[in-house]
């Protein structure tokens, strides 16, 4: 039997099924968000879902899920959404991407750049 | 490999368990100036390619597209990341310059720390747009020139400089994306950049 493919990115339609019929996304997930299950999935879950779970055992970020899924940001945020509010994961939204204008301090910037320098 | 791992699609690292804070560096430059030879220079994986799909309201899956789903564009982009410690997580994003891709900066890029306009000076036009751009939206950048091997044009940076007409305060790089050293020393000039920014910020009463 041929393995169900996650979602053929392609089409709109079948965007328009994974969702359900919705399109307004989670906007508290971020790009870099990073996420972490909850609980195994269970029987009868959306497949997505439970691909979503088995990827998060460890600390996945939100653009990760989306490239392995190979569905559009959007579409992974609405259904990050979806299990958020069924208990089945936990968030972990990054400092600095609460308002576009909002920049880092130097006391983050002086950790990235010790990091950086570590490589 | 235990059955840990075997979850996880092959050559992928799962992040460390204490990871918390992800941070975004956006690489910006027009096709082929070696945006994505930059991130897998740097990366500690390989890089991965997704998308985000809008339509002309700016909205995300077009509600109407049953019906023709003719307005909805895809943006592709690719990314990498660096685990900066064990708790710190930096991810790296080459991000086309094109006009469309600027509809979805907020939405994919807001909370960035930065930006860096990558510069191949056989094709300089494509820059100008970017910088345009990043300093619209209030981005803080630092513009690095890939230097090819067959670029025999040998630009000065003062002459690169010039022609992108950037001012006095941005620095201004040259890189060899292919090289990790060199891709690690344009993300040092960015955050060391960045940090000056952020220190004249607090000391100002």
């Amino acid at each position: 039997m041929t393995p169900r493919r996650p979602v053929d990115t392609g089409d709109p339609d079948r965007l328009y099924t994974v969702t359900g019929g919705r399109s307004r996304a989670d906007d508290a997930f971020d790009l870099v968000t990073l996420v972490v299950r909850e609980s195994e999935p269970s029987a009868g879950m959306q497949s997505e879902h439970v691909r979503i779970l088995e990827m998060c055992r460890h600390p996945t970020a939100v653009v990760e899920i989306a490239a392995e899924l190979r569905l559009p940001i959007t579409v992974v945020r609405i259904l990050l959404g979806d299990l958020l509010a069924m208990g089945r994961i936990t968030a972990r939204h990054p400092r600095a991407a609460e308002s576009v204008a909002s920049l880092p301090d130097s006391a983050l910037l002086k950790e990235v750049l010790h990091g950086l320098r570590n490589l | 490999m235990g059955s840990v791992t075997s979850e996880l699609p092959a050559g992928r690292t799962p992040l460390a368990d204490a990871a918390e804070t992800g941070l975004k560096i956006v690489i910006v430059g027009g096709f082929g100036v070696g945006k994505t030879t930059l991130v897998r220079s740097v990366s500690e994986i390989r890089p991965l390619n997704t998308e985000e799909v809008m339509t002309q309201a700016g909205v995300g899956v077009d509600e109407t597209s049953g019906v023709a789903g003719k307005t909805t564009t895809t943006v592709a982009f690719d990314f990498g990341r660096i685990s900066l410690n064990e708790r710190m997580v930096l991810y790296l994003f080459g991000a086309p310059g094109q006009e469309r891709f600027w509809f979805l900066w907020d939405r994919l890029f807001s909370g960035t720390l930065g930006a860096v306009v990558l510069v191949d000076t056989r094709r300089m036009d494509d820059s100008w747009y970017a910088i345009d751009r990043l300093e619209h939206h209030g981005t803080p950048f630092v513009v690095a020139v890939n230097r090819f091997d067959d670029d025999s044009a040998g630009h000065s940076l003062d002459e690169i400089r010039q022609a992108l007409a950037l001012p006095p305060h941005v620095p201004l790089i040259e890189c060899d994306a292919r090289v990790r050293r060199s891709g690690k020393d344009v993300l040092i000039t960015l955050v060391d950049h960045l940090y000056d920014l952020a220190m004249a910020r607090e000391t100002t009463p």
